[in-house]
């Protein structure tokens, strides 16, 4: 059988991602050795794993560099890349939300300010209420601009909320649930359709 | 002959298999300018792959565009007659979105329009197959039908605001936020498992199209035997065995109306060849005729590694000044019978040569 190429994310979700691959028979023991590989195969089970970025997750499925992968609904919803969305593994559950400080009121008059990483999620969202506003992307530490001033408000994810409520910020509006779905190149499913199913009805049988 | 072939790159091979096998089945070829008017394309910007056009002034001031499409130039200048049948294929360059910036893409394609009939759906789904099967064997071709998908969606009662979603879910195999769509429109659970079965029933035809007639069993889904009667008609031919049900393959409903379908090719991670019917485009421009057509993407033809080459030319010729042009001319043409020659006086930084020769007073010596 021909190995089946999967992108797992780098840091707390992938070590989960892969509890649940190996619970449900797809086991890598060498991934768990000490040491700086990122490639690792278990010919018996016909796959081979990688470590990526997450947020380079989807890039790697898309282009078939993977033939499938695991990454958060956050980065499907930003980067809309050209993939299957199998199955939803119900874990990393957080969610997507406006956040502002404690004090604030939206002015509808005024364009509205906000700071995030996820500028297609922000934009989506506003277009859908019609609300005008003005996009200012950040790459980290976005709870910092609205407290700042940068921004009136910030569209960023949201676990426990012990962040924003440790900065004196709130969550105002809940955008969309995201949690880690198993996505897989619409073209390496062609051909190799029979293993990923065979993956996915396992993983589902061992979360039942 | 054979020499050219081995300098031709996967996507100059294919179109000329490619001009060969439409030509053989009475398809002409259509020539176009690179340049349309942007207009065009304002009016129909749903139906590009992106809306992204590359723009320019002409020396008249109107606005134009380097065309990033075939099939609406067809369409604007054909005309409608009851009985007969266009039938065009061409072989253009398109300019498209590509990361941060445009490429210039080749793209071979087909088109069949005026009064098609049943035949004419099944020689384009043909033409398709046998185009994957000139670039390789290791081909399937997957096809859908936006006609039954529509009827499901009728016979569920699934709103219209929500459809767009649901179809989008279809097209990402997406069993778990096709579910939340059902339940947020309170669709019975035989609704769901009808949606669901869209989704989780794909594959050789043989085996499930029974099965979708038993799920769709009740609901009146007229689209579904033209579906099946497409389908069945390949049984007895070798194609038969490289198509495969998917509803997974979705295009724009605003345009396309029937069968839609999409080819892949093992070894390329993205589909080579996309095309459908699409009455709804030519609904909207103003015409009565229906239309069906494909078009396969020539630039992912690169991906295929058969024309790996080891060697940038078989032999590397050096010569010095002490040689005359009559005698270097004469060895070039001797040794370019055995393969590739460059006659260079020194050798080239990232030249990767098979032989090292040199020219000398008493003749060609290896070094």
């Amino acid at each position: 059988m021909k190995m089946l190429n999967v992108a797992l994310p780098k840091g707390r979700l992938g070590e989960k991602v892969y509890a649940m691959f190996e619970k449900a028979g797809f086991e890598c023991p060498s991934i768990k050795e000490n040491n700086r590989k990122l490639i690792f195969e278990n010919e018996a089970c016909s796959v081979r794993y990688f470590w990526v970025k997450p947020s380079d997750v989807a890039i790697y499925v898309e282009r078939g560099a993977a033939d499938i992968g695991v990454c958060g609904k956050d980065i499907l919803l930003e980067y809309s890349p050209d993939v299957y969305e199998l199955y939803n593994l119900d874990i990393g559950k957080c969610r997507m939300a406006v956040a502002a400080k404690k004090d604030f009121t939206d002015d509808v008059r005024r364009t509205l300010k906000v700071a995030t990483k996820f500028t297609n999620i922000a934009k989506n969202y506003y277009d859908s209420l019609g609300r005008d506003i003005d996009i200012i992307h950040l790459n980290g530490s976005i709870e910092i601009a609205p407290i700042l001033g940068l921004s009136d408000v910030i569209v960023d994810i949201v676990e426990t909320g012990t962040t924003l409520k440790e900065n004196d910020l709130e969550v105002v509006e809940t955008i969309v649930p995201i949690s880690a779905r198993l996505i897989a190149n619409k073209a390496s499913f062609k051909f190799k359709s029979e293993l990923v199913e065979k993956i996915i009805h396992s993983m589902e049988k061992s979360n039942d | 002959m054979a020499f050219y072939e081995s300098v031709l790159n996967n996507g100059e091979k294919a179109v000329f298999a490619l001009r060969s096998l439409y030509e053989s089945y009475g398809y002409s070829q259509y020539k176009m300018s690179k340049f349309e008017e942007y207009d065009l394309y304002v009016k129909n910007k749903d139906f590009l792959i992106s809306d992204s056009v590359i723009t320019f002034t002409d020396r008249t001031g109107k606005l134009m565009a380097l065309k990033p499409d075939v099939t609406l130039s067809i369409l604007k200048n054909g005309k409608d007659k009851t009985g007969q049948v266009q039938k065009v294929y061409y072989n253009e360059n398109v300019y498209r979105v590509f990361g941060e910036g445009f490429k210039e893409i080749m793209q071979v394609g087909l088109e069949c329009i005026g009064d098609i009939d049943g035949y004419c759906l099944y020689e384009t789904l043909s033409l398709a197959a046998k185009s994957l099967a000139t670039i390789s064997q290791s081909y399937v071709l997957d096809i859908s039908h936006l006609g039954v998908i529509e009827s499901v969606f009728d016979a569920v009662c699934l709103p219209e605001g929500s459809r767009a979603a649901a179809l989008k879910c279809i097209g990402e195999k997406n069993t778990h936020e096709l579910c939340e769509i059902c339940k947020c429109n309170k669709i019975s659970d035989s609704g769901t498992a009808m949606l669901k079965g869209l989704v989780s029933l794909y594959g050789a035809p043989s085996e499930v199209l029974p099965k979708l007639r038993e799920l769709l069993k009740g609901a009146d889904i007229a689209a579904l035997d033209e579906f099946a009667e497409i389908i069945e008609a390949f049984r007895t031919s070798d194609i038969y065995e490289k198509l495969r049900i998917d509803f997974s393959v979705v295009h724009d409903i605003h345009y396309y109306n029937g069968i839609v379908f999409k080819g892949f090719i093992e070894g390329i991670p993205s589909s080579v060849l996309s095309g459908g019917q699409y009455d709804n485009l030519l609904c909207k421009m103003g015409r009565k005729s229906g239309a069906i057509g494909f078009a396969v993407y020539l630039d992912l033809l690169e991906r295929l590694s058969a024309n790996d080459k080891k060697y940038d030319v078989d032999i590397l010729l050096l010569y010095g000044e002490d040689i005359s042009i009559t005698a270097l001319s004469q060895a070039v043409d001797t040794l370019s019978k055995t393969g590739s020659v460059a006659a260079q006086k020194g050798i080239p930084e990232k030249l990767k040569y098979k032989r090292l020769m040199k020219i000398t007073e008493s003749g060609v010596i290896e070094v």
